[in-house]
């Protein structure tokens, strides 16, 4: 049996182990329930005995967009209007969703991107020397 | 769950409504939008009134500390109009804000605490360059686990838009369906930003283009000039530039009443008989991506209250910040069933003389949005609309029963308001 982790469940514990390439949410003792992002709370029956689970990075996409006119710190990635990125929401193995960059599509033909397309996690490193960290991605299979 | 729906316990009336010129304004501040609004306002109360009598305002606004670099909002706006030291209250719910403005103030009435209730919504927008905008209006959706996917304002809603083309086969073209309708009611709103119909802005640019002596653009059809993707460039994939409302500088502002006293301000009040507000998750822990759960539960909630349904409703304001949250609206609001509101659209059945008219007004995409301001302009709409003073845009026949559905963000929070109209 693993041990316990001993980790707050909260955005920060969640992006340390984005760090580690792993994705983690949490799991309701009492119902069952499972969450990804992390909750403290249960949405279903509200208890606060929650357990960090790992996911197997597996899924299909749910929603997704190109964006042409981004956000400030994804055009300082170098995405424009003629280079948009894709970005939407994934629905896991286990039956959540959660909102992610998304990987391995034609940013020229978005038009081209299936919902329900089989996609698996992919921890994408981006920014320089300090700033360098891992952040959340799904690349189609 | 169901929620409280129990009927209002003291009658509400709005006895006044105004609003500024929509549009962008570099030479006012938004304390002169509000002041724009609450002048019309003043003149459309037909007995005239006091403004000594304003017992407190309630402003919705959703990002003045960001927008204009000037947060603490309320008093000024009170300030600005003569009415301190009387308490006034900003109300943040993103895009809803002024709609959930607009129910405190009836939540104020009903209590018994207040007898005459100023609402106001102001948003000033065009200070800041568009990039920036965009990550303003991003800070409605949630930024820890949202916005780092990169998720824009426009992005969360072709999201949704997306999902509902997957589900119900609708096309790029059914969307923008929304838009021609809400351009052809703008054009004969003369508060609206956008104050012309798609056609009649495709011809503006070829004559402007000949007029320059540039090459004239060969469009011949209003679809030619919505598929250009230099006219009208993708913004985010599906959603085009006129699939999107605007970025807008514009003040509204409601005079709201107890019943009992209306008469002593106008002869033809129009009363407020339900309110509905619910709140929800972000999109990625919703079941359904192609409605948006908080508008199902707090209109069911508002015809409760009224002990109407949506076949007695006339007319309604939805939440059209982009072309699919109008479509989305629709059947959220019990118009049309789950996937048939883009063929409604496609059908006439919410023109201005259709069956059930939508955004008489312009909407959000012609009339524009100042964020803050929009919930209570949609009042202001069926205020006029109610009261056969919408001029060319009138609706014929009478409007016994209207609806305004307000949307905070990706629908996180919605408001809903039922109105009606006696005698
Ligand atoms: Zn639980």
């Amino acid at each position: 049996m693993n041990e316990k982790i001993q980790r707050p469940f909260t955005a920060s514990s969640f992006n340390q182990f984005l760090q580690e390439q792993k994705l983690m949410g949490t799991r309701c003792e009492k119902c069952n329930a499972l969450f990804i992002p992390p909750r403290a709370i249960c949405a279903k029956c509200r208890s606060d005995q929650m357990t960090w689970v790992e996911f197997s990075g597996k899924g299909k996409l749910a929603a997704f967009t190109s964006v042409n006119i981004g956000l400030t710190f994804m055009n300082a990635q170098g995405f424009d209007r003629k280079n948009p990125y894709q970005t939407g929401i994934v629905e896991l193995e286990e039956g959540v969703m959660i909102s992610a960059r998304l990987l391995g599509f034609n940013p020229q033909d978005p038009a081209s991107i299936k919902i329900g397309a089989p996609m698996h996690v992919e921890f994408l490193e981006i920014g320089e020397g300090e700033e360098k960290r891992m952040q959340l991605a799904f690349r189609v299979d | 769950m169901t929620l409280r729906n129990r009927p209002i316990p003291r009658g509400v009336s709005i006895v006044g409504a105004g609003m500024s010129k929509f549009g962008a304004f570099p030479e006012k501040a938004s304390r002169d939008l509000f002041i724009e609004a609450y002048k019309d306002l003043v003149n459309s109360v037909d007995k005239g009134f006091d403004p000594e009598d304003i017992e407190i305002i309630y402003v919705g606004n959703f990002s003045n500390d960001l927008f204009e670099g000037q947060s603490h909002i309320a008093p000024i706006m009170a300030d600005s109009i003569g009415l301190v030291p009387r308490p006034a209250v900003r109300i943040e719910d993103a895009c809803a804000s002024s709609g959930v403005a607009l129910r405190q103030g009836i939540i104020a009435i009903a209590s018994g605490m207040y007898d005459i209730v100023l609402i106001g919504g102001v948003e000033k927008m065009n200070n800041l360059p568009t990039s920036k905008v965009t990550d303003t209006l991003a800070t409605g959706g949630d930024i820890l686990y949202e916005i780092p996917a990169g998720f824009t304002f426009p992005g969360f809603y072709a999201a949704m838009a997306t999902a509902y083309m997957h589900r119900y086969g609708a096309t790029p073209e059914d969307l923008m369906n929304v838009a021609i309708k809400n351009h052809e009611n703008g054009a004969l709103n003369p508060k609206a930003q956008f104050n012309v119909t798609i056609p009649d802005w495709m011809e503006k640019r070829k004559a402007s283009a000949k007029r320059k002596g540039k090459p004239v653009p060969t469009w011949e059809t209003t679809w030619d000039f919505l598929h250009d993707d230099h006219a009208n460039p993708m913004i985010a994939y599906p959603l085009r530039l006129f699939d999107c409302s605007p970025i807008t500088d514009g003040a509204t502002a409601v005079l709201l009443v107890a019943d009992e006293i209306a008469n002593q301000f106008t002869d033809s009040p129009i009363h407020i008989i339900g309110s509905g507000q619910a709140s929800d998750m972000p999109m990625h822990d919703r079941e359904d991506l192609t409605t948006i759960g908080a508008a199902r539960y707090a209109s069911h909630a508002a015809y409760q209250m009224a002990g109407v349904t949506p076949q007695d409703i006339r007319i309604a304001e939805v939440h059209d910040c982009f072309t699919i949250a109008e479509i989305i609206a629709s059947e959220d609001i019990g118009f049309f069933d789950p996937g048939t509101g883009y063929s409604k659209a496609a059908e006439g059945v919410t023109a201005r003389i259709g069956d059930k008219p939508i955004n008489t007004s312009g909407g959000l995409k012609a009339k524009g949005h100042p964020v803050g301001a929009s919930g209570l302009g949609q009042t202001v709409e069926i205020w006029k609309q109610m009261r056969g003073e919408a001029g060319k845009r009138q609706v014929p026949g009478d409007i016994p029963l209207a609806l305004t559905h307000n949307v905070g963000a990706t629908g996180q929070t919605c408001v809903v308001h039922i109105y009606e109209r006696r005698s």
